[in-house]
């Protein structure tokens, strides 16, 4: 009982943070580009703001477009449990599969897709066509660095992946080296982020995400706008947790958890650093460059599974 | 030793000096010289080896045996007369004005280096030093290919440089995982690419890295060799360079890679026919494979040329496959006959192209439609051309009859049926041959076609040897055969 | 097991990844400029690789012939290539592979079959850097691909330098270099071959006035 409940705990620490990674890359990005930073508890004010407003819905929305919101909400807070966060073995660990983590973020994007086109505007229908041509290429490339990770550790549970690479202690492997390189890739790719997406422009041309949800107002807004921020907090834990698993708790003593979460904390401020400097130095690329740049990520993971069965294996 | 460190010497002196001193007026005569100078240490080396036996000990870097004695020979010989008859042909490149004196520096350097290249692949006992040695080869000729700088030419060296220098390196994949097998079986690391030493542990190398080994040598020596489907620089180059050039690569150059890839047949067939688990017969089948195919290929393709030198760079490729071929057949009687093939073929060749240069330099073209009536024109160019081509195409009493008549008897004793894809290829090639020599050699002789100054002897020369080894074959030379048909096959012919 | 090996055995095989990954950096490539970067990058990976292996084997001439590759691969052929680009003014063109996607692929599939082909040969040998010979060998027919695939002068020196880099790969990884003698032989025909190829940058660009190889299409048995 008193894991479920440390699970529980943990989930809701998870999306309470959520907004705040964002804030805090969002910082460090105005520190390097001399401005002045919002309050790093701003995007919370927003989220408020958002809740309190009424929502406006356009007369042709259909069912679709009204569920979507809960949808996204609902699979990337169930995307969020599968994660371990700070401490492994939990309860929760029997569904931590990462195969299921990648269904739960298809769901959330495919519902995404169809209430962007569910209005009928051109926005809305030519952000989702880009979304799900980017997530055609990403998706092959994530899957083929989880299955490297998966053969790796001889599993596709995370929790059991982490326990693994925890017991082996600090081992050079190139496979995961590129697991690691083409997964920040996809990350960067799926989270909408320079160089693939700008999450701060409404530039016509460029937006792919803000495209979608172009038409979604009020506490519809506030969750999908919550749903993104969790989901590139969720990348991030999965990145510094199953490359850098170092500090995470594998009991449930307080000391462990207590160490555990400043670790995680502390990883995650530097990832949120070199995220904020990786969008401060690339400029964002033209959409059809996209390709080419999700191809390197789909390179990157399949020369990551084939040094891991050519120099690792035997 | 003496002799072979001369041997090896005065082209590597003579091309330095060339480069350095090149743009005096007596470079050419000083390149006759050099050659001459070689030829003369090679046949006392010739003469050393025909006394003493192989020279080169145990564990030498240098290893001369039966097999490649007369080869060096060979070589120096036709690097000699090449030379005597470049000398006129690249005066009147000068006086039509296509050369200036550097160009000419250029090509009287790299001519003595190419020699240097070619012998030390020949002589060396190292795997490796061979490998550097072809890789050589192609590095000083290759800025001959484009002496000229026209389109065609740089295009051509351009082919010839990335072809040969990518199936090159595959040769020294192949290299690499030679001495990665011998390793496993040779203590002394610096021993373990000497190819007297490998033969004679070969029984105990690898068979499975050397199979493989062998696919990548042969795919990488055969390009050189001008095996179909690698074949592709080779009409190129021979059309495009100068034809002294054209001479000593077919002559050659071709025939030392198709030397480096029997010496490792030799040690691939001690190794399969002692490991058992593959067939023994791999790395033969393969060159029987590749022979035919270039042997094939290179006929049909005689008879679409235009252009004299492609004409004869296509026979040169046929040639080359019927000697893989006649290697891969193995058995001493094909192997005899594959030997002197490289040896006839290869006087022959140089003899023919001396009297295409000189051909071309009176209908002033290479494209056989220009060529006509050369007998009335200048009877001893066109005669040449007529008894080289018809010595080439196999009539008898040339050499070139001899060795294809054994390599025919040979293979009519162990695979009859091939003798009909021979035979067949042979009618082709002809037929190829000749039907656009006759016109080039009778034909009207077009207005104001005028003779040149040619320089026939060593055409002469060459032909006489090709017709004395189709008469009979010195006793020396049959035991050189003999002896180097026992090393590659295990069993002499006489 | 990987993780029973010390961890500059682990660092070696991660740097033969790295040099894998390399050659598909440079079939990905199109900038001139950045593809000679790569390469440089390549080179000093296989001479840090080769110094690793020297230190595991204790074999100290293998040192030599690391500071030979940094020297020749690392240093002296990308620096003449950029000079050459700079002076034959295209250092910012794209010679990019018709389609590089499809490109990748194939390259991924050479992997594959190198993979197949070494496996043999890897049984043989007891040493770390038996599993590299396959990764060599991939580097071998990447450049081998690159070349094929390139229509640019340029791009198909570096393709074909990088096949160089494959086969000195190989030499450390299966046998932990070759003699002295046939491994400055090698050297001494590279740093000609480069030199060389500078000079014919400037022959085809004065006979076609690019260097868009493709363009040198007169000599073939096309009936006219």
């Amino acid at each position: 009982m008193n894991d479920w409940l440390l699970a529980l705990i943990e989930l809701i620490l998870f999306v309470a943070l959520a907004p705040l990674f964002s804030a805090w890359v969002k910082r460090v990005k105005c520190w390097l580009q001399n401005r002045r930073a919002p309050a790093l508890l701003q995007p919370y004010r927003d989220l408020r703001r958002l809740f309190a407003k009424q929502v406006l819905l356009s007369h042709n929305a259909s069912p679709v477009f009204r569920a979507t919101p809960y949808i996204i909400a609902g699979a990337t807070l169930l995307a969020a449990a599968v994660v371990p966060f700070i401490s492994v073995n939990l309860p929760t660990a029997a569904i931590a599969d990462v195969i299921v983590l990648a269904g739960f973020f298809a769901l959330a994007r495919f519902f995404l897709a169809l209430a962007g086109m569910d209005v009928g505007t051109a926005f809305g229908g030519m952000g989702s066509s880009r979304e799900m041509t980017i997530s055609a290429l990403a998706e092959p490339a994530m899957l083929m660095a989880v299955f490297t990770l998966a053969m790796v550790a001889h599993s596709t549970n995370l929790s059991t992946v982490i326990d693994q690479l925890l017991a082996q202690g600090l081992v050079l492997r190139p496979s995961l080296l590129f697991a690691l390189l083409s997964l920040v890739l996809v990350g960067i790719a799926e989270t909408g982020r320079i160089p693939i997406d700008n999450p701060a422009t409404h530039l016509e041309l460029t937006m792919i995400h803000e495209a979608m949800i172009l038409e979604y107002s009020g506490r519809h807004l506030a969750l999908i706008e919550w749903a993104a921020q969790l989901k590139l907090l969720i990348y991030g834990v999965l990145i510094v947790n199953i490359f850098f698993p170092w500090g995470i708790a594998t009991s449930g003593s307080p000391g462990a958890l207590a160490i555990a979460s400043g670790v995680v904390f502390v990883k995650l401020l530097v990832l949120g650093v070199l995220l904020a400097v990786g969008e401060t130095v690339l400029a964002k690329m033209r959409l059809f460059r996209v390709p080419a740049f999700l191809v390197l990520a789909l390179t990157l993971a399949l020369i990551g599974l084939l040094s891991h069965i050519i120099l690792e294996v035997g | 030793m003496t002799a072979l460190y001369l041997t090896l010497l005065i082209p590597l002196l003579a091309s330095i000096l060339l480069g350095v001193f090149g743009n005096h007026r007596g470079a050419a005569a000083f390149n006759m010289l050099a050659t001459l100078a070689g030829f003369a240490t090679s046949v006392w080396l010739a003469l050393i080896v025909l006394q003493q036996g192989p020279l080169g000990g145990e564990a030498g870097q240098f290893h001369i045996d039966s097999f490649n004695v007369y080869l060096i020979a060979l070589t120096a010989l036709v690097g000699a007369t090449t030379s005597f008859f470049s000398t006129p042909y690249m005066a009147q490149e000068e006086a039509n004005g296509r050369l200036g004196p550097g160009r000419l520096r250029l090509y009287h350097a790299s001519y003595q280096g190419f020699l240097f290249t070619m012998q030390l692949a020949l002589t060396t006992n190292n795997l490796g030093v061979l490998w550097v040695a072809m890789e050589g080869a192609t590095l000083a000729t290759v800025l001959l290919v484009s002496l000229y700088r026209t389109p065609e030419s740089v295009e051509a060296a351009w082919k010839y440089f990335i072809v040969c220098g990518v199936g090159i390196a595959l040769a020294l994949f192949g290299t690499v995982l030679l001495y990665f097998a011998a390793a496993h079986v040779i203590p002394d690391a610096e021993h373990a690419l000497l190819w007297s030493v490998l033969a004679e542990h070969s029984a105990q190398l690898q068979p499975v890295v050397m199979a493989i080994a062998f696919v990548f040598l042969l795919v990488g020596y055969g390009t050189k060799v001008g095996l179909v489907p690698m074949h592709t620089w080779l009409p190129d180059a021979h059309s495009e360079g100068p034809t002294p050039m054209s001479a000593v690569l077919s002559g050659l150059l071709l025939n030392v890679a198709l030397y480096a890839l029997v010496r490792v047949k030799i040690l691939t067939d001690g190794a399969l026919a002692a490991g058992g688990m593959h067939s023994p017969q791999l790395a033969g089948n393969l060159m029987m494979g590749f022979g035919l195919l270039s042997f094939t290929v290179a006929g049909l393709f005689l008879h679409r040329q235009r252009d004299i030198k492609r004409l004869f760079s296509y026979s040169s490729i046929e040639h080359m496959g019927l000697m893989t071929f006649a290697f891969g057949l193995g058995g001493p009687l094909a192997t005899f006959g594959g030997l002197l093939h490289m040896t006839v073929h290869s006087l022959t060749k140089s003899a023919i192209f001396i009297a295409v240069g000189h051909a071309s330099h009176i209908a002033r073209t290479q494209s056989i439609e220009g060529i006509r009536g050369l007998i009335q024109t200048q009877p001893a160019v066109g005669w040449g051309l007529l008894i080289g081509t018809a010595a080439i195409a196999g009539f008898p009493p040339f050499g070139v009859f001899t060795s294809e008549f054994l390599l025919l008897s040979a293979t009519m004793k162990s695979h009859p049926w091939l003798t009909v894809p021979l035979l067949t290829g042979l009618g082709v090639a002809f037929a190829g041959l000749f039907r656009h020599l006759h016109p080039m050699v009778y034909g009207e002789r077009p207005e104001g076609q005028v003779a040149v100054s040619a320089n026939m002897w060593p055409v002469v020369l060459h032909m006489v040897l090709v017709l004395w080894l189709g008469l009979a074959i010195p006793t020396f030379l049959a035991d050189w055969f003999n002896q180097a048909a026992v090393l590659i096959t295990g069993k002499g012919l006489l | 097991m990987l993780e029973q090996l010390p961890l500059y055995q682990q660092a070696i095989l991660t740097l033969a990844a790295m040099v894998l990954f390399t050659s598909f950096a440079l079939l990905a490539q199109s900038r001139v400029v950045s593809i000679i970067h790569i390469f440089a990058w390549q080179g000093l990976l296989v001479a840090v690789t080769t110094a690793l292996v020297a230190y595991d084997s204790g074999k100290h001439d293998l040192y030599l012939s690391a500071i030979m590759t940094i020297a020749l691969k690392a240093l002296f052929i990308p620096w003449l290539l950029h000079r050459l680009v700079k002076r034959l003014g295209i250092d910012r063109e794209e010679h990019g592979a018709e389609h590089p996607a499809t490109v990748l692929m194939i390259g991924a599939g050479l992997v594959i079959f190198c993979y197949y082909v070494a496996q043999p040969i890897e049984q043989l040998s007891a040493s770390v850097t038996r599993n590299t010979i396959a990764i060599s060998m991939a580097v071998v027919l990447l450049g081998m691909l690159m070349l094929v695939s390139r229509s640019k002068a340029v791009a198909q020196v570096v393709g074909f330098m990088s096949l160089e880099n494959g086969l000195f790969f190989a030499a450390v990884a299966a046998t932990h270099g070759m003699p002295m003698a046939v491994e400055l032989g090698v050297a001494f025909d590279v740093l000609v071959a480069a030199v060389i190829f500078g000079v014919f940058f400037f022959h085809i660009r004065d006979s076609i006035e690019s260097l868009d190889v493709d363009q040198l299409n007169r000599l073939s048995e096309q009936d006219e």
